[in-house]
């Protein structure tokens, strides 16, 4: 058959055309397309990187991807990607990557946790796992064994480790490092919606009028979603504006109708001051849409004395003086701290004034219905003049022009049809209150009936590409389940336990070992076992010289699963060659709820197996004896006794599993599993490598000593279709595996086939508009489930313990501004936030070994004011001490280039290893989220 | 100690380096030819017209000893100096040995504000003057050292990429690359950000060179002859009062083309209408 080049263009079209929409294609234009190609073969997938969720074509010849391009029919980014997308297939190729394990071993080959890394084999790697696991089990129970989990996983990846952790190993001690990027947005959609995830996609973007940046450096971290928000823009300028509110001056702000550079922590004063606007201006009336709110909203608040997510004195470590003076001068506030003038006026609603002693209570996430009368009264203190005189972030601009941007910005919200869109990334999530800082997000656009609308609403971006698809959705958090369901319901274990087919009562219902509080248990040494899974934690956790010494000088077994060696893999005592991103089939959700999945493209280089083998061989060491029999857990029930989890091997017993059972017949081969058919004769599979189902030419010797021949059924389909199972029918619907190697990704609920772009409104929501006609309503249904009943009260606490059901209601929270634990002083006189850059993505594990990318940017500066440098007689270009009270760095000063501080702020990137910037964070949280605040510490700088 | 221990060995190597080109006062004029021949060639900061620095620069090395062994050319690690930026021209460098110059791609002009490199000059081959700004403060912005080039094919930009590492490692960001923007009616929802070079400021350092991503860069700093056209000042911007200051270098001059060489009565004279 000839082609000729008019033809091709023609079939290659129809072939991309054909498979956007999901048609099926002619067999004949197909193997056309093929043929004419087939000096390489393109095939679609998600890009590697951030939580855009861009969608990429690779070609791969002679088994190695070669190229890579944006993909024309992709929605999100319809053939274009930003400069980490364009290196997509370059990322697997370094020159360093891990081909096989390797343990630290003495002379003799025995395990030595002082030893070098020796390579050994995937036997040899699992039988030490397996011996370590049973110790921490033997040591602490469930609670010993932890996972650093991942919003980088594949959506299998984390069903196949969460399911392995919390019915195998009865563990809720897997948490990923999303914890670390948007668990204040999910905290704040749980409190405000009772679901997690946005309710409008990235379509607003072209039919708002009004995009207001907060604490997001989309120009740099969402670039793809920029050039639309620039389209936007320059489709009708004079109409359209831009509003970019942060710290520092960053690259969004290029494009700003208005800029507003805060004082750091003070977007709560902010989002207070909108509101205010709006509830006290004297046309109040008819700038509230009372109609709206009355049918759809209840107002609430919560405790605010919550600490901010430190370690308590009761706490091992600070018990046994792990913690020097210098720290313990902020930790301490962990407990107690003063009232501050600059907080005084915003807390006094809530019965605190200046200079007393402000006695904190563990983060919380109680709390109330109160009157309207007690929200507008907790908005009093946000007048213009406090408002400025607390907000105003760069000392150098006029207070009066700094006002009238305030102005002009409550005025932009307030305009009536004026749609306007809310973005933020982590400047609103890595705070220490972030959850109140999203929550009173939500409040400004629901007071206005701006939510859940075509052009209108708060949009959480998230950072990841698959910390909605995999770590929320999935639910790799040590309190979460599938599908919005939590571990601490009684309801949702069982619904979980039957899903999985494992006895009532396995689950822990105790799920509390967040990020933060594994590396914590490592330090006070009841956690002896962790996995780290496709991040970095020992890079990418603040204060991090504490937990390089537990890992590294304590009893315990750390093991990391990466492609490349980076900091966690050097701190580690295992380190597990993984199969990357295209190495492997798999899936991603992006952050307007699109889930993209894609085929394994090519062989892992060397050894490496995925991270989903890597569990599943793990779990053919476990039986139903070793993990099934009473379980011990820390603390003590209510009447005194302690705490622990029930033995299940009797109720096993009775489903027809026996002692000896492993792990891997019942959670993995089981039946349900086996009727997901290899078949490669047909689509999808046909034609792709499938190393975990199939095995490959590589022969690998696997985790008993033997080549790898694979599972004989097609695991990858297994696992994500009893993970969508949990979701179908409850608001999180899911599309057949099969779909979507067709299209190019849907945003869930997807209902009879159509996907959804506005959730909770009537007219694009099937969940909706189901639940409107039994409320009544016509336009919305906030639908979401979790503290849909509350107890009444007012700005100081409870009155009423009778709770009061807000089905099909959403919250609008009063939240007071609160400093953060550290604030700069005499010694300590600079802030600090740390952050990233367009050209490396996180840890820089990948990008760093990409030359270009490497060539870009090679390492991280220390951004300052030059009056700064000029004051501490530092030279552009030179060599810097960042010191804090909890470690240093040395850092090259830049006062020029892309990010511009206010005197007083320095902002440093955390890509570079060399630059270990999380030695000098402080590691506080949002107590109630527990995400770390990575945007403010205090530092002091002298010339290194 | 380290530092005053460099400078020894450095000078040690300058006088052998000196040594040699001194021997062969030959040699020198040798390669004036490939300097001609191959212009392309970036100097230092204040740097003359190349013909003119090319005479004035005695060749002593004290602008790349200033530079390689500057204050901010520390590496974080081993706390020893780095490969600085500036160069001396050795036996198949194709310009006259001897003289300082550097490569973007190797190590840009990282533009100190103290610009150590000039001041060291004894010849006057680097100009201290012309990088005096307004306030007569030395000023590394002042600098003129070439001139940056996008190559519009090969820019991923314009292809629509969302790249732009050449505007961020631009020193003088938004000042010297900005950025315009235009919609991609292809995308049809999607923005072009296109790296511009401003002419009147880049400095030619080079950074926007060494940080682009592409194979060969696709953004690259030409010396300014190379670089520049220029339009004649018998005609200035009726808009732009600064413009007008080129009047001033107008002359009145005779032109002659190939129709006008002729006197115009041997002109009339001549024979045929053809």
């Amino acid at each position: 058959m000839s082609l000729n080049r008019r033809d091709f263009l023609k079939n290659s079209a129809a072939v991309a055309a054909a498979t956007a929409v999901g048609i099926a294609i002619p067999e004949e234009a197909q193997a056309a397309a093929t043929k004419a190609e087939s000096k390489w073969r393109w095939d679609k997938a998600a890009c590697r990187f951030c939580g855009t969720g861009c969608g990429i074509m690779l070609a791969t010849k002679e088994g190695r991807i070669v190229a890579v391009k944006g993909d024309p029919a992709a929605p999100v980014n319809r053939g274009l990607n930003c400069i980490k997308g364009y290196f997509n297939a370059k990322i697997m190729y370094g020159a360093d990557r891990l081909k096989t394990p390797l343990l630290r071993m003495d002379d003799k080959g025995n395990f030595d946790k002082k030893g070098k890394f020796k390579a050994v084999s995937w036997e040899r790697a699992f039988d030490e796992m397996e011996v370590h696991i049973k110790k921490a089990l033997k040591h602490a129970g469930p609670e010993g064994v932890g996972v650093f989990a991942s919003g980088q996983y594949t959506v299998m990846e984390g069903y196949a480790a969460q399911k392995m952790m919390k019915a195998g190993f009865r563990s809720n001690a897997i948490d990923p490092n999303a914890r670390h990027c948007m668990a204040s947005a999910v905290v704040g959609f749980y409190q405000t919606f009772g679901i997690d995830e946005p309710s409008g996609c990235y379509d607003d973007i072209e039919l708002t009028d009004t995009i207001v940046s907060w604490g997001s450096n989309m120009a740099e971290m969402h670039p793809i979603l920029w050039s639309r928000v620039t389209d936007r823009k320059l489709s009708n300028p004079d109409k359209v504006k831009v509003v970019n509110i942060s710290t520092y001056r960053h690259r969004t702000s290029d494009l700003a109708d208005i800029e507003i550079i805060f004082s750091p922590n003070t977007d709560l004063t902010l989002w207070n001051y909108i509101a205010r606007e709006i509830v006290m201006r004297d046309d109040a009336e008819k700038i509230i849409d009372w109609d709206f709110v009355k049918q759809h909203m209840v107002f609430a608040t919560g405790p605010t004395n919550i600490g901010y997510g430190l370690r308590r004195s009761d706490e091992k470590s600070i018990k046994d003086g792990k913690y020097t003076a210098l720290e313990m001068e902020v930790v301490s506030k962990e407990m107690a701290k003063k009232v501050s003038a600059k907080e005084a006026p915003a807390l006094e609603p809530y019965g605190y004034k200046e200079g007393d002693m402000m006695t904190n209570i563990a983060g919380t996430l109680k709390h109330w219905e109160i009157p309207f009368e007690e929200y507008k009264r907790s908005l009093e203190p946000y007048t213009l003049e406090y408002t400025a005189k607390t907000t105003k972030g760069d000392p150098a601009e006029d207070i009066e022009v700094y006002k009238k941007k305030l102005q002009a910005l409550a005025n932009l919200y307030i305009e009536k049809r004026r749609k306007v869109v809310s973005f933020w990334t982590m400047g609103m999530n890595q705070h220490t209150r972030g959850t109140w800082v999203n929550t009173l997000a939500y409040n400004v656009h629901f007071l206005l009936n701006k939510q859940a609308k075509p052009g209108s609403g708060a949009f959480s971006l998230t950072g990841q590409p698959s910390a909605c698809g995999t770590a929320r959705e999935v639910g790799t958090f040590c309190h979460r389940l599938p599908a919005d369901m939590m571990v601490a319901n009684p309801k949702h274990r069982e619904i979980t336990e039957k899903g999985w087919n494992v006895p009532a009562g396995t689950i822990n219902p105790v799920g509390n070992q967040h990020i933060m509080k594994i590396h914590r248990d490592i330090e006070d040494g009841v956690m002896k076992f962790a996995w780290v899974n496709v991040c970095n934690p020992y890079q990418d956790t603040a204060s991090a010289s504490h937990w390089i010494k537990a890992a590294r000088e304590m009893d315990n077994f750390i093991v990391t699963s990466d492609g490349y060696p980076g900091i966690s893999a050097k701190v580690s005592d295992l380190v597990l060659p993984s199969a990357m991103i295209y190495e492997k089939w798999g899936a991603y959700g992006n952050a307007e709820r699109r889930t993209q999945h894609w085929r394994q493209q090519v062989l892992p280089v060397g050894d490496s197996m995925s991270d989903t083998w890597q569990w599943i061989e793990l779990s053919k060491r476990f039986t139903v004896k070793d993990v099934w029999g009473s379980q011990p857990l820390r603390g003590k029930n209510e009447d005194g006794t302690p705490k622990k989890l029930p033995n299940v091997i009797a109720a096993a017993k009775k489903m027809g599993f026996t002692e000896d059972t492993t792990m891997y017949e019942i959670l993995f081969a089981n039946e349900r599993a086996k009727s997901y058919k290899v078949d490669i004769t047909k689509f999808p599979q046909k034609g792709y490598d499938d190393s975990e189902s199939r095995g490959d030419s590589r022969n690998v010797l696997g985790s008993d000593g033997k080549p790898w021949k694979g599972y004989g059924f097609m695991i990858h389909e297994y696992l994500f279709e009893e993970y969508a199972g949990f979701g179908r029918g409850h608001g999180h619907d899911l599309a057949p595996f099969e779909v979507y190697h067709k299209v190019r990704g849907l945003k869930w609920p997807v209902v009879d086939g159509k996907e959804t772009q506005w959730r909770f409104n009537v007219k694009y929501d099937p969940y909706a508009s189901k639940a409107a006609k039994e409320s009544g309503a016509t336009d919305f249904a906030f639908y979401g489930t979790l503290a849909k009943a509350l107890a009444q009260g007012d700005l100081t606490g409870i009155k009423d313990k009778t709770k009061k059901s807000l089905k099909n209601k959403a919250k609008i929270f009063a939240r007071p501004y609160m400093d953060p634990p550290e604030m700069p002083d005499e010694v300590y006189d600079m802030w600090m936030c740390t952050g990233r850059v367009l050209e490396h993505w996180h840890s820089g594990t990948m990008t760093m070994r990409v030359p270009e990318l490497f060539r870009a940017v090679p390492e991280a500066l220390c951004y300052m004011n030059p009056k700064d440098a000029k004051k501490k007689g530092f030279k552009q270009g030179g060599l810097i001490w960042v010191d804090s009270r909890r470690g240093k760095v040395k850092a090259r000063v830049e006062t020029r280039g892309r990010n511009r501080t206010p005197e007083g702020l320095v902002f440093i990137p955390w890509f570079d290893e060399k630059v270990f910037i999380n030695k000098v964070c402080l590691d506080a949280t949002c107590p109630m989220s527990k995400q770390t605040d990575f945007k403010k510490c205090a530092v002091k700088l002298y010339k290194a | 100690m380290e530092h005053s221990k460099n400078r020894r060995n450095f000078m040690a190597t300058t006088v052998q380096s000196i040594g040699l080109t001194a021997l062969g006062g030959m040699l020198w004029s040798g390669y004036t030819d490939s300097v001609k021949a191959s212009p392309l060639v970036l100097r230092p900061p204040g740097a003359l017209p190349e013909v003119d620095f090319l005479t004035a620069c005695i060749k002593c090395g004290l602008c790349v000893e200033a530079c390689q062994n500057r204050e901010t050319n520390v590496d974080k690690e081993t706390g020893k100096q780095r490969e600085g930026t500036l160069i001396m021209a050795k036996g198949g460098d194709p310009l006259l040995i001897g003289t300082p110059f550097f490569v973007p791609t190797q190590v840009p002009c990282y533009m100190c504000e103290d610009i150590p490199c000039v001041p060291v000059c004894p010849s006057g081959a680097l100009d201290f003057n012309s990088l005096l700004n307004e306030k007569k403060e030395l000023d590394i912005n002042e600098a003129s050292m070439g001139l940056a080039i996008v190559h519009k094919e090969s820019c991923i930009a314009f292809w629509g990429i969302q790249c732009d590492a050449c505007y961020r490692a631009c020193p003088l960001l938004d000042v010297a690359i900005t950025l315009e923007y235009q919609k991609n009616d292809r995308t049809g929802k999607h923005a072009f950000l296109l790296p511009v070079v401003q002419d009147n400021a880049c400095t030619g350092c080079g950074l926007c060179e060494q940080a682009c991503v592409t194979e060969e860069p696709a953004i690259f700093v030409l010396p300014n002859k190379i670089a520049k056209g220029k339009a004649g000042d018998h005609y200035v911007k009726g808009w732009d009062i600064k413009d007008q200051e080129r009047v001033g270098n107008a002359q009145a001059i005779e032109n002659t083309t190939d129709i006008s060489k002729r006197d115009s009565t041997d002109y009339l004279n001549s024979g045929e209408f053809e």
